[in-house]
């Protein structure tokens, strides 16, 4: 008997489904220490910025995500080099921070494109077309500098299915949008203006007032 | 009955600044706190039968009178990292009034004596934490935050941390690993973090919507907010409503309001032509609940009762066009994703559960994986660090439960999809639970 259709996975070396399991480790090599600063070039905002977060908090540990968000700002993903200045700066072992930084979903340990577009998969979104939209944009994004990836809830259920485009949230979306967030994208404009979540008013009737000049969801304006 | 009190006019333009807060009367319960004794607030507090907002539904006052008192580090962290999905209530509140969760932490900084004070808000959230980031620096350029606020001798300094995309950074222990500059795991309980939270020093952990609220009850006495909703659930709550409704967003309640009228009256109820065929009442970790269940106040006690939860107050309705299993699905592939690893009964039954639930799918599962699916849950829930497997087994043991016969078609026709033995065959030739 045959079971169905498989969903096809991504294989890596020797069919396995983990990338870089085989990787050699050098052991010959000592395992990399707290970085030296007279060996470790910093750019000095960056250097500046970190040391900043790190005069914020009863413990300089806890810049250690604000540390990590500002270098992947600046080198638009955590390279080996990003994560060597971070523990530079925080005197922490490279180690230390890999670990952190593989935790969260935001940060990147791979080269990723410059523009991320998140598109929520999670229940709500998912229930109003979110899979079939995630399809259409990662068509759409091939061969530009963007990187599309199915997130997990972003708290916007109430424009699903919606994205986040490089931090701004734009919904409801239909699937000819996925066209004009790349058009915008490379126009350099802001995303789907009409569809901000900026520009929303709240739902709730006694939330809004007559002189809302942004997006009225429902269209009911006023009501005191 | 409507009574608004977070969401009063909250459109209104420039709110988000201390100039049209303040026109509103906003700061006034701040100034009105600092003349007060400190325990007095917390008495008033304890009065308004407050209780958390952000899912487990604590009363506030009671957890601030857990910290301990005298002069040492204590600190207040307020949980900003709102990731249940079909949870985004914070979200429009931090973004418009952001004035309103910042004064209520500077009210409860100086009833508990913190003075240190940390909002942790999820990454994902950017033009929000860019508001509260200027909210902060405005306050503090007014002295509403610094040294000797307002001449009362309290001081407190406010952070802004910004998370970086972890589901388990909303549980208040993982949040405090994270908050330390660590891998979101969430700790052991007790120590429970009133005791020994951030850096190992006392810390009162709140929901953003609870915070925002201790400066209505400050204006207008626990007393009288306590008269607000019904019999231990005082007050109202900001719902957020999503799914298969015509108006989704968020919607200030009445704590007792019927769950009719907030999917009907405020929502609109399903698509034209549509049905409910079930509804999540509190965030997708809640067990969900049947159209006949709509009748039932919305909120904390009545819920429990019904086998629910109030949870996050996040309401997520599903219609006749889905399919039961495709929910569960939905929902595994969530929690297998965002289990941080550290407990087995977790990190192997959230996987598991994915992976059976794939196995009705394709045509490989009979029915009698349904009674395993079912047993697998009761045995995540209570048997891990915090409750991320719970959230799952809670609302997939209760589909399992109440779906059960479309579940069953479901194994069935996928079987004949793959061309399988139909399971009664199999079950004519080896009976199950024969002696």
């Amino acid at each position: 008997m045959s079971f169905g259709k498989r969903p096809a996975v991504k294989r890596y070396e020797h069919g396995s489904r983990v990338p870089g399991w085989d990787e050699a480790v050098d052991l010959t090599k000592p395992p990399a220490t707290v970085p030296d600063p007279a060996l470790t070039p910093v750019p000095e905002e960056l250097r500046a910025s970190i040391e900043h977060s790190m005069g914020e908090y009863p413990d300089f540990h806890s810049a250690s995500i604000p540390a990590l968000h500002m270098a992947q700002d600046y080198h638009g993903w955590l390279s080996p080099e990003a994560i060597e200045q971070v523990a530079c700066v925080m005197q922490l072992t490279p180690a230390y921070l890999t670990s952190v930084a593989s935790f969260y979903d935001m940060f990147s340990l791979q080269p990723k494109p410059k523009h991320d577009v998140y598109v929520c998969t999670n229940i709500t979104c998912s229930l109003l077309g979110a899979d079939d939209f995630f399809e259409v944009m990662s068509v759409a994004a091939e061969g530009h500098d963007i990187g599309v990836r199915g997130f997990e809830c972003l708290g916007a259920c109430d424009i699903g299915p919606m994205a986040s485009v490089d931090g701004e949230f734009v919904g409801p979306l239909n699937l000819d949008d996925a066209q004009l967030i790349v058009e915008d994208i490379e126009a350099g404009r802001s995303v789907l203006e009409h569809k901000q979540l900026r520009h929303r008013a709240v739902a709730d009737p006694n939330g809004r007032v007559s002189d809302w000049t942004g997006i009225d969801p429902v269209g009911q304006g006023d009501q005191a | 009955m409507t009574q608004h009190l977070l969401f009063e006019r909250i459109d209104e333009p420039g709110l988000n600044t201390i100039p049209v807060y303040e026109k509103r009367g906003g700061y006034s319960a701040l100034r009105k706190a600092l003349d007060m004794p400190p325990a007095a607030i917390i008495e008033e507090i304890k009065q308004s039968g407050l209780r958390g907002r952000g899912g487990a539904g604590f009363q506030m006052g009671m957890k601030a009178s857990f910290l301990p008192k005298g002069d040492m580090a204590k600190y207040l962290v307020c949980n900003a990292d709102e990731s249940e999905p079909g949870t985004f209530k914070d979200r429009e509140l931090m973004q418009k009034s952001p004035h309103s969760l910042i004064e209520g932490i500077i009210i409860t900084t100086f009833a508990t004596g913190i003075h240190e004070a940390f909002i942790y808000i999820r990454g994902e959230y950017v033009l929000q934490a860019e508001i509260l980031e200027a909210a902060i620096a405005e306050a503090q350029a007014a002295g509403y935050i610094g040294e000797n606020i307002l001449g009362s001798g309290h001081s407190l300094k406010l952070v802004l941390h910004r998370g970086a995309g972890a589901y388990i950074c909303g549980e208040e222990t993982g949040l405090l690993d994270s908050l330390e500059g660590k891998r979101g795991n969430p700790r052991l309980k007790p120590p429970f973090p009133a005791i020994e939270g951030a850096y190992h020093g006392p810390t009162l952990v709140n929901n953003v919507e609870t915070l925002a609220t201790v400066p209505t009850i400050m204006n207008m006495t626990g007393a009288d907010y306590a008269l607000i909703g019904s019999q231990g659930s005082t007050g109202t709550k900001l719902v957020s409503i999503s799914g298969d409704v015509q108006r989704p967003g968020n919607y200030e309640v009445v704590l007792g309001t019927s769950s009719r009228e907030i999917i009907y009256g405020l929502c609109g109820g399903p698509k034209p032509g549509h049905e409910i065929k079930m509804w999540f009442p509190g965030g997708s970790s809640s067990p969900v609940l049947l159209p006949e269940d709509l009748d039932l106040a919305y909120d904390f006690d009545t819920l429990a009762k019904a086998g629910s939860m109030l949870g996050s107050g996040a309401i997520i309705v599903v219609d006749e066009t889905h399919s039961a299993l495709e929910i569960a699905q939905k929902l595994t592939k969530f929690y297998a994703h965002e289990s941080c690893g550290k407990c087995v009964p977790c990190r192997e039954g959230t996987n598991w559960t994915h992976k059976m639930l794939a196995r009705i799918e394709s045509g490989e599962a009979t029915p009698m994986d349904l009674d395993i699916l079912a047993s697998v849950q009761t045995q995540i829930i209570g048997n891990c660090l915090c409750v991320l497997g719970d959230a799952m087994a809670m609302p997939v043991g209760s589909i399992v439960a109440k779906f059960r016969e479309e579940l069953e078609a479901e194994i069935e026709a996928a079987r004949e999809r793959a061309n399988a033995v139909p399971f009664v065959e199999l079950q004519e030739a080896i009976p199950v639970g024969a002696h």
